[in-house]
């Protein structure tokens, strides 16, 4: 079953993509839509006999690469943390392939369209599946080109090849990382595959390294090398650059990579490796500390965004932050759970924009939109759901997982834990705010838009609405019904079995109910706030605006880091590269090395030629000069 | 004595070189040499083929060793091969037809003359990867740059005079020095014969000084930095099948060179040189890259590009690990593959254009969808994407090295974020966005013939990636005992101190 799961999509692709021309546009879609789907009813059925069998294997499909002592296998791995990420692939997969039909029916590039979503697909499931961290490595790597490939889909664009780009760019910076984290794991152990490393690790606790000059522990060192690769992927704060300009892609590319499953990979990563990481407090922290700056950070700057994808995505970003502090703070049961939740109600965000964007015929500006709420019921009641489980508002989804996180953050008996459960609070209000500020100003208040007439507003069609109610129903119900099987206080460590690490069970004790009580109330009551704020009284806001100014650029600025990095590290990578071009190369080794010689060469023979004068009286005196001196010498030794 | 399979391969494209040679060219079209270059260069294929599949890959020997005497007791014609030579072999006879295929369908002027230097360029290769003998090894090897001047010379662009000259300038000082080295050897130990020089080892007083000899040599065809300056040029002036020949065969003799000869014949003083080697490769591979993400022409970007992933290649080699060389042998292998692949996709759109400037171009998926995706193929084999030729050389390179120092290893990895910028940043410019030139609006898309040579090229790359055993397996006993040989060296020089 595991072969289908993972094969169905990448045969899929290369149906769609080799002969995509051949079988026509809707057989290519139907196609990927199919065998999608087949793999993700697959996935669920695998994941149910995980948690009624505690069914798990591990599928070598062949030998990869075997130098020396390195050995790495192709494989299928079957766990319950893989089960879970098969379900949330392959499940958000289908419905975007069933999604895209609609949405790209204007496109004239469809089959080549559902072939990058099944190839993705497939390289996720790589991902997810592997037994060892090279096959990560290639999931993970080949998930970021498809991603290259999707945000840079409309190709005549600049904005999205320049997107595009810079999304590899990145992520190869964080891969840098992660490549480094490999090559010490094979250093220390001799082998890349996860239980010969994991078992190992108890036995290296005290080895120290010294590297690059800093004197350090060789588990934190794997630990915070391995996260430089997540902190990329997952774009947490310092690289995560990338994730907002991806949005030039189409937008069930950002529902699908950019929200439920590529940009969770980084989660998912530490999480597979809390074996590792439960040995590494230093690192521990880290994750925690960028996790929880990621998530104020990308939710301020959410705050003030005016593109409707672009907010969305900030807060993809800030809610990533959640995971990582979840994981810093041992609970990655806790993150996983929110990677499941945040995956349905994420990806019904983005569908549910790109429905409006739809119908706003490809505007994406907030300012432009108001007002439309009863010409967009479903996308608007859909959205609502969407908006109400990401803020956790109580029984939905998000509501569980979220303030899950802040509850173990908070009894994690630790100063970071408690900053983060601190930020994690404020951070879910601002959540709200600007969750809230979308929902009004795009369908509320008045109609902004010159160009399109209201009237010309109409729904989108059923291909796109019904895979928006199955996410609806996730984002529902996926919080109340699957709460106890990843954080329930007996049931979970029995599901998660040894897939996931613990080494001293997750505190049980109860927070005091005032903490239990204030984010919920908080996240109520900034529902009625920002209806106020961005629908009844527009002017308090442009009032803090005025007053705030330099902190409202900032913010807009996206607090300067596109311009801080191309200060540092572009610009001066191409005024380098020029410089030794044209300087070194050109005015240093040429002109003393190749053209130098010949130069010399050439005045040497031009002086060579004078002596060729050709009068013999010339020739004889040099003779006689050379015999003389000739004699002199023997005579003299 | 049993069939002379290597020399075989080493003359059967000489002997096709002469029959176009005395083959009338009365036919304008030169048809019947078109027929007997490729039928030359296949069967040689296949030959080598055989020898692969005949090999015995578990023996620590030389096998099908030939050796006859030519200038007695000075010089024997000896030739062999090992699991390292083979996959160069290979290599050679692989790219070989890929060419000649690309010259008959691009090259109208002096055809015959291109196929002949071609053919016997092929032989000159196979010589050089399979000589036991220096100075056999010598001829080969210098010999090996005459048609590749020629070709440059000939065939080339407006400044090919000047690229030949520099060529051939920077070529010369290390020839000669390695010329004195080996004659050197003769006189310290009597013998050329790589096999029993192995054996009786050479005296560690003399290595430093003969192992500095051969690097120069092998350092300025790798190239290394900072003799790398005669590649961009000669690139760009050569013509197509030229830069394939060159980057994908020529710049391997000094791979090839450094493991068979610096680390064999010269164990003491290739430890002793460990930081040189790396402090080079490491420039090589920043430097070149960031040299290569400034470039304005696609052929001098590929070609800064090479000198970077050659730098790979010497840093795995003097890693002295498993992982580390055989890494190199195999990027080797696949910079051939991927190089060659992507100087042939730059002669594809300058047969149209003809100009080889990136701001010249932009928007060619829109009128060759084919070419985009080939062209792709490639690009993310040099920058190494897991699942590419590519990625399987320069990840266990610098797995190799991280054994041998944890600084180097991270610098170069910093290479492969560039490699990434610099491949992709002119993949844009070139295929992606609006079409603004008029010219490109009439170009058309790939010829069956030039599609053909493209997925020759793209289906190893992407096989060897998903599946690189049958490589790495025929050179896992070679290497293993190359490392024993070095480590034996190494500790009985230690025990003598």
């Amino acid at each position: 079953m595991g072969y289908y799961i993972l094969f169905l999509p990448l045969a899929a692709s290369i149906i769609s993509g080799f002969f995509g021309k051949l079988i026509g546009d809707k057989a290519s879609q139907l196609v990927t839509s199919l065998f999608v789907s087949i793999s993700a009813f697959l996935s669920i059925i695998v994941l149910y006999n995980v948690i009624a069998t505690g069914y798990s294997e591990n599928l070598i499909i062949a030998t990869w690469i075997n130098s020396g002592s390195l050995n790495v296998n192709w494989s299928v791995n079957i766990d319950p943390l893989s089960a879970v990420m098969l379900v949330v692939v392959t499940l958000v997969s289908a419905i975007v392939h069933i999604y895209s039909i609609g949405y790209m029916s204007h496109d004239p590039h469809k089959s080549r369209f559902m072939s990058y979503l099944s190839l993705f697909t497939f390289a996720m499931l790589t991902l997810v599946t592997s037994d060892n961290f090279i096959q990560l490595f290639f999931g993970w790597e080949g998930v970021g080109l498809c991603s290259y490939f999707l945000i840079g889909f409309w190709f005549k664009k600049e904005s999205a090849n320049k997107a595009a780009i810079k999304a590899f760019i990145v992520n190869r910076v964080g891969d840098f990382g992660f490549a480094l984290g490999i090559f010490l794991i094979f250093y220390l152990f001799g082998t890349v595959n996860y239980n010969e490393v994991f078992q190992q690790i108890p036995n290296i606790l005290d080895k120290k390294l010294n590297f690059l000059g800093f004197n350090i522990n060789s588990v934190d060192l794997i630990c915070l090398l391995l996260f430089v690769g997540a902190m990329g992927k997952s774009a947490q704060f310092l690289l995560h650059t990338w994730l907002p300009d991806a949005m030039e892609g189409p937008t069930p590319v950002s529902a699908l990579i950019h929200a439920a499953t590529m940009v969770t990979a980084g989660v998912f990563l530490v999480v597979r490796c809390s074996p590792i990481y439960e040995y590494s407090e230093l690192a521990l922290s880290v994750v925690t500390i960028i996790g929880m700056v990621t998530a104020i950070f990308a939710a301020s700057v959410a705050l003030v965004q005016t593109d409707i994808k672009k907010i969305i995505a900030y807060s993809t970003c800030s809610q990533l932050g959640y995971m990582f502090f979840a994981a810093g703070v041992g609970a990655y049961n806790v993150a996983m759970f929110h990677l499941f939740t945040h995956a349905f109600f994420k990806a019904l965000l983005f569908l549910g924009s790109g429905s409006v964007i739809h119908s706003f015929k490809d505007e994406q500006n907030i300012n432009l939109m108001g007002g439309v709420w009863k010409k967009l019921p479903y996308t608007y009641s859909l959205m609502i759901i969407g908006t109400l489980a990401l803020t956790g508002f109580p029984l939905l989804s998000g509501f569980y997982s979220k303030d899950a996180i802040i509850e173990f953050a908070y009894l994690s008996g630790n100063n970071v834990g408690t900053y983060a459960a601190y930020i994690g609070i404020f951070t879910a209000f601002l959540t709200s705010i600007y969750s809230w500020r979308l929902i009004f100003k795009t369908f509320h208040g008045t109609y902004n838009n010159s160009e399109i007439n209201i009237d010309s507003m109409h729904e989108s069609p059923p291909t796109m609405l019904i895979p928006l109610i199955v996410l609806a129903i996730g984002a529902i119900f996926a919080g109340m019904l699957f709460k106890d099987l990843f954080i329930g206080k007996e049931l979970s460590y029995a599901f998660w079995n040894s897939s996931i690490k613990f080494l001293e069970p997750l505190s049980t004790d109860h927070p005091p109910n005032w903490f239990l009580f204030l984010t919920p109330s908080l996240v109520v009551i900034s529902i009625p706030l920002s209806f106020y704020l961005f629908v009844r009284n527009l002017s308090v806001v442009d009032e803090i605006v005025k007053i705030n100014k330099p902190l409202y650029i900032f913010l807009k600025k996206k607090w300067y880091f596109d311009e801080l990095y191309d200060f540092i590290f572009v610009n001066p990578s191409k005024r380098i590269g020029k410089f030794l071009w044209k300087q070194i190369d050109g005015s240093v080794i040429d002109r003393f090395g190749p053209d130098g010689i010949s130069k010399v060469i050439k005045n040497f023979s031009a002086r060579a030629v004078k002596f060729q004068s050709g009068y013999i009286y010339q020739y004889a005196f040099i003779m006689l000069l050379g015999f003389s001196v000739l004699l002199t010498l023997l005579i003299l030794v | 004595m049993d069939f002379p399979i290597i020399s075989s391969l080493i003359i059967l494209p000489t002997i096709g070189a002469l029959f176009i040679l005395f083959t009338k060219s009365s036919n304008s079209k030169y048809q019947s040499s078109k027929y007997v270059a490729l039928f030359i260069s296949l069967a040689n294929f296949i030959l080598s083929i055989y020898l692969w599949l005949i090999f015995d890959k578990s023996s620590i020997n030389f096998q099908f060793v030939e050796n006859r005497e030519w200038l007695s007791g000075f010089i024997d014609y000896k030739v062999g091969v090992d699991g390292i030579s083979i996959l160069f072999i290979l290599l050679t006879t692989f790219i070989t037809p890929i060419c000649v295929i690309s010259v008959i369908s691009t090259i109208k002027h002096r055809l015959k003359d291109f196929l002949i230097a071609i053919l016997i360029m092929e032989t000159l290769m196979i010589g050089v990867f399979c000589s036991l003998d220096l100075i056999i090894f010598y001829l080969f090897f210098e010999g090996g740059l005459i048609p590749m001047f020629l070709i440059i010379g000939i065939w080339g662009g407006e400044r090919r005079v000047y690229s030949a000259f520099k060529f051939f300038l920077y070529t010369l000082l290390g020839s000669v020095l390695m010329l004195i080295a080996i004659i050197s050897i003769y006189w310290i130990s009597g013998t050329t014969d790589v096999e029993k020089l192995y054996e009786i080892g050479i005296g560690e007083q003399y290595q430093k000084l003969l192992w500095l000899a051969f690097f120069s040599s092998f350092a300025v065809k790798t190239p290394m930095w900072p003799v790398h300056t005669w590649l961009p040029d000669a690139h760009v002036e050569a013509p197509t099948a030229g830069s394939v020949l060159l980057a994908a065969i020529l710049l391997k003799m000094a791979g090839y060179g450094f493991i068979r000869f610096s680390v064999g014949l010269f164990p003491i003083a290739s430890e002793y040189f460990v930081p040189l080697v790396f402090a080079l490769s490491l420039i090589a591979i920043i430097y070149t890259s960031l040299v290569a993400l400034m470039q304005e022409d696609m052929k001098k970007l590929i070609a800064y590009s090479s000198v970077a992933h050659m730098g790979f290649v010497t840093l795995g080699i003097f890693t002295m690990t498993q992982q580390g060389i055989e890494g190199s042998i195999f990027q080797m292998i696949s910079h051939g593959l991927v190089s060659a692949a992507l100087f042939l996709s730059v002669g594809v759109v300058y047969d149209r254009n003809h100009t080889r400037l990136i701001k010249k171009y932009g928007g060619l998926v829109t009128v060759m969808p084919k070419y985009g995706i080939v062209f792709m193929i490639f690009a993310l084999g040099s920058l190494g994407l897991p699942g590419t030729s590519g990625f399987i050389g320069e990840f266990l390179i610098l797995m190799g090295t991280f054994k041998k120092s944890f600084l180097v290893a991270t610098i170069a990895s910093l290479g492969v974020i560039l490699g990434a910028a610099y491949i992709l940043w002119m993949y844009k410019r070139v295929v992606f966005g609006e079409i603004i030139h008029e010219e490109i609006k009439s170009m058309k898309d790939l010829k069956k013939f030039e599609l053909l040579i493209l997925l020759l090229l793209a289906i190893p790359i992407i096989f060897f990636g998903l599946y690189p055993e049958p490589l790495i397996n025929s050179i896992e006993t070679s290497v293993t005992s190359l490392i024993d040989n070095y480590n034996t060296n190494l500790t009985q020089s230690f025990a003598k101190k």
